[in-house]
């Protein structure tokens, strides 16, 4: 992957650097060790390692805006990170980078069920949002898969979905209000805890940059009640197709599950051979998830069956206990576990249109053929955001960038019938050059518009989002 | 472009934009139909109408995509006939706003137009998955797609979603949809202010899905949406949680009145969006002063007309929602229309439309 030529002229400096920092924020909170500041080489894209020149780990706003304000004066580039669990190398460090984390900065601020938010630091986990609130009724809707280990800066920096997002939205619908922090160090409020924007909608460009225009160090997010109780149900297809036309039938019926997971033949194989989950050997395998009282959760499952047997399904299981719920979640939530253990996987993002849904597995059946790299899909059928696997072996020269190339040609294809690049994983270094396939010049300057606004020397995470050669200038001037 | 300011220009076709928006040697004031604008820039009149038409629908994944200027009632009519609706329930503004003409698209999107439904299934933003418009120098620019879920570069939708004409022309929307439920029942009891308000609060903290909560002169009033069996199960155990007496009612008079801002009075009139625990305060703010209020999403929306006041009622009122929301004037004098903005925000939307019309020609000047 290229990335732009580092600043020697930081990178002599290093030491001035270092020694500034120190000035600015407690000791313990710059680490500038090589030994420690290796597990901030890379995020989650773990193919791609390069070292920063040092990690601050400040503990307020106050101080995130003195390490931004400090590299702002000194032209050094920042690298925000969350909890680094980014798939798409979002927190990716640059050679000549300060990596700034929020980890530290986990604290409830507030909670308030009166008014429906809690606002967080937002180096708190995702799950820790939930377990704030949990004891009293109360969740935080959005749940990426890695909501254990995620932070809310990382979810609010890729504007992060999950598999409930179909009912309750992803990151941006739930997000209220936030404290960012420019690269100049200005600390801007924007939103809080009402609805819509007076002027602009600036929480809407903010949520989802990807650290491109601030650090964002403090979230009121909605918190909703939790519902009664939620159930699943498993279903197996002789095809693609029938699973996908099933889908579609379970949306136009009105029907709002809060989760429609779908797995092919090679996942669910997979998924078996690790979990022994009990699945059906099939061709393609949906999980529907409703919620409610009992009572409800049972007359929405009566009609999802009534869709569900129109197609003939190979396997039908209702969920009937906590136990049955939690076997047929199983082999689905070990999906990604499952594919590193028979290899190495990248794992892809794009959102078609549903109704593509069994073209678009049929083309990348063959696709995968003619490079002779296996693909297994597990995605969000609901609202089309796939998730094609793609296994290599990392340690075959050759392999990654044949990988790479296939993935480049399935988001490509997502793209051409109508989708996009990215549904919830974001963009990052993985994704940048591809940006041109989606966007064309007038549409990506746009975007570049709204970064000179927020970070006019282009100091905030570098060489991400963008294909370089369209900022180049910018980087340079 | 020379032309009289009477003569509307009305583009058939976004090239017909880009080229008009070009040539502008002066500011455009835009509009979709001109029923719901807060405020219009000075200058030639450009209207979207004729962007009009329907380019996508697909029931089967809830998507639309459709011109700008497409009329919200044909829109509503296509949704309606395969059961599906745009969830965020556009007001329509005609009567209290006094306005003529047809609602387009693109005044919806641009104003973030949204009703009660907002409380439970978001904003006109939430559901606005992808915009093409004509910025401030003839250039075309599209965000988002036709997809749900998208994270593909920065959202412009959301930044095109309310900026009232003030970043761009819109020229294409796409949303996404939602069923009609099988049944609604409205459910109402009479309760002084702050009881009722309390009580929507509750039930909107209660895992029983209301997709209304409003206070006014019917009393505190609850939606539920749903499948038949789940709304009758989901209508008893808001009884039995919140006690009292209520009165059951299909049908949608009583929201389509709040939707629309019904049953105000004359003089100035506000929406304020508010934490719902400060909608009592800010209203108690116009003691004295002729003023009635109906609430919304829980308290967290007032409408207010306000009589009598050189201002609006604006000292008052904004100086009651500082820190606990903002207001903006919808219909009256003496009064910035759109609530003045902390410095550095103000400095972030100001240099935002700068960059997206350098030129200050569109709608110039009307949000600050």
């Amino acid at each position: 992957m290229d990335m732009p030529l580092p600043d020697q002229r930081i990178i002599t400096g290093r030491d001035g650097l270092i020694a500034r920092l120190r000035g600015v924020l407690p000791a313990d909170a710059v680490i500038a060790d090589p030994a420690e500041t290796r597990a901030y080489e890379c995020d989650a894209l773990s193919a791609y390692r390069c070292a920063p020149l040092a990690v601050v780990l400040p503990r307020s706003t106050a101080e995130v805006s003195a390490v931004l304000r400090l590299c702002s004066q000194m032209g050094v580039k920042v690298v925000p990170r969350g909890a680094g669990t980014s798939l798409a190398g979002g927190s990716f460090p640059t050679a000549d980078c300060v990596v700034l984390g929020v980890a530290r900065m986990n604290g409830v601020i507030e909670t308030d069920y009166d008014n429906r938010f809690i606002r967080v630091q937002t180096g708190r986990t995702n799950l820790a949002v939930t377990g704030a609130v949990e004891a009293d009724g109360w969740f935080y809707a959005p749940d990426p898969s890695s909501q254990l280990a995620c932070a809310i800066a990382g979810n609010i920096a890729m504007n992060s979905g999950g598999a409930h997002c179909l009912k309750y939205g992803v990151t941006t619908n739930n997000l209220l209000g936030v404290t960012i922090v420019l690269m100049s160090g200005e600390v801007v409020e924007i939103g809080g805890p009402w609805a819509d924007a007076p002027g602009l909608d600036l929480l809407g460009v903010i949520c989802g940059s990807e650290g491109q225009l601030g650090v964002v160090t403090e979230a009121y997010l909605r918190i909703l009640p939790k519902p009664e109780g939620a159930r699943p149900v498993l279903m197996g297809f002789s095809s693609n197709e029938v699973a996908g036309e099933c889908v579609a039938d379970i949306i136009r019926a009105g029907l709002l599950p809060v989760a429609i997971e779908f797995m092919d033949r090679p996942c669910i194989r997979a998924c078996e051979d690790f979990a022994k989950a009990g699945y059906p050997d099939c061709e393609a395998l949906l999980i529907v998830e409703v919620e409610g009282s009992p009572a409800e959760i049972d007359a929405q499952l009566a009609l999802i069956k009534d869709i569900a047997m129109r197609h003939s399904p190979v396997a039908y299981r209702e969920s009937g206990s906590e136990e049955e719920s939690r076997k047929i979640w199983l082999g689905r939530k070990s999906a990604f576990g499952a594919m590193g253990n028979i290899a190495d996987y990248m794992c892809l993002d794009g959102t078609i249109p549903v109704s593509e849904l069994p073209y678009v597995l049929r083309r990348i059946a063959e696709m995968s053929a003619a490079v002779g790299l296996s693909v297994a899909n597990v995605f969000h059928a609901g609202d089309g955001n796939m998730h094609p696997l793609i296994l290599y072996n990392a340690n075959k020269p050759g392999d990654l960038e044949l990988c790479e190339a296939l993935g480049a040609d399935i988001l490509k294809l997502c793209v051409e019938v109508g989708g996009c690049l990215t549904g919830e994983h974001g963009v990052g270094v993985e994704k940048r050059d591809l940006m041109t396939v989606q966007f064309n010049p007038a549409d990506l300057e746009a975007q570049l518009r709204v970064k000179d606004v927020f970070d006019p020397a282009w100091l905030l995470n570098p060489a991400k989002v963008f294909p370089l050669d369209v900022t180049a200038s910018r980087r340079a001037s | 472009m020379k032309g009289a300011f009477d003569t509307p220009l009305r583009p058939q076709t976004e090239a017909e934009v880009a080229e008009m928006v070009c040539l502008a040697d002066g500011p455009l004031s835009l509009r979709g139909g001109g029923t719901r604008g807060v405020a219009y820039g000075a200058g030639q009149v450009l209207e979207t109408a004729g962007l009009s038409g329907i380019t996508l629908y697909e029931p089967g994944a809830l998507t639309l995509v459709a011109g700008a200027g497409t009329p919200l009632a044909e829109v509503q009519a296509v949704l309606a006939a395969q059961r599906q609706r745009l969830a965020f329930e556009p007001p329509d503004l005609r009567a209290v706003l006094g306005r003529q003409g047809v609602s387009t698209l693109s005044g919806v999107v641009a104003t973030n137009a949204s009703g009660p439904r907002r409380v439970q299934a978001g904003a006109a933003r939430d559901h606005l998955i992808g915009v093409r418009f004509v910025d401030g120098m003839g250039t075309v620019v599209k965000s988002g797609g036709r997809v749900m879920k998208n994270v593909t570069g920065l959202d412009l939708v959301k930044l095109m979603a309310g900026s009232h004409g003030t970043l761009g022309v819109i020229t294409q929307v796409a949303f996404k949809l939602q069923a009609v439920p099988e049944c609604a029942v409205t459910l109402q009891t009479d309760a002084p202010l702050g009881a009722g308000l309390a009580l929507l609060r509750r039930a909107l903290g209660s895992p029983f899905e209301v997709s209304g909560a409003a206070y006014g002169p019917f009393g505190a009033a609850l939606r539920v949406e749903g499948m038949e069996a789940s709304v009758r199960y989901r209508v008893a155990a808001l009884k039995a949680l919140l006690g009292g007496d209520w009165v059951e009612s299909a049908g949608d008079a009583l929201w389509l009145g709040v939707r629309d801002g019904h049953g105000l009075g004359e003089g100035a009139l506000w929406r304020v969006s508010c934490k719902p625990t400060a909608a009592e305060g800010v209203v108690a703010a116009l003691a004295g002063v002729p003023h009635q209020a109906v609430f919304d999403w829980g308290g967290g929306l007032i409408w207010i007309a306000v009589q009598g006041l050189a201002d609006a009622g604006a000292g008052l009122i904004r100086g009651a929602v500082a820190g606990v929301g903002h207001a903006t004037l919808l219909r009256g004098a003496g009064a910035a229309h759109f609530a003045p903005e902390a410095a550095g925000v103000a400095a972030l939307s100001r240099a935002l439309r700068a960059k997206f019309d350098p030129k200050g020609i569109l709608n110039a000047g009307i949000m600050g």
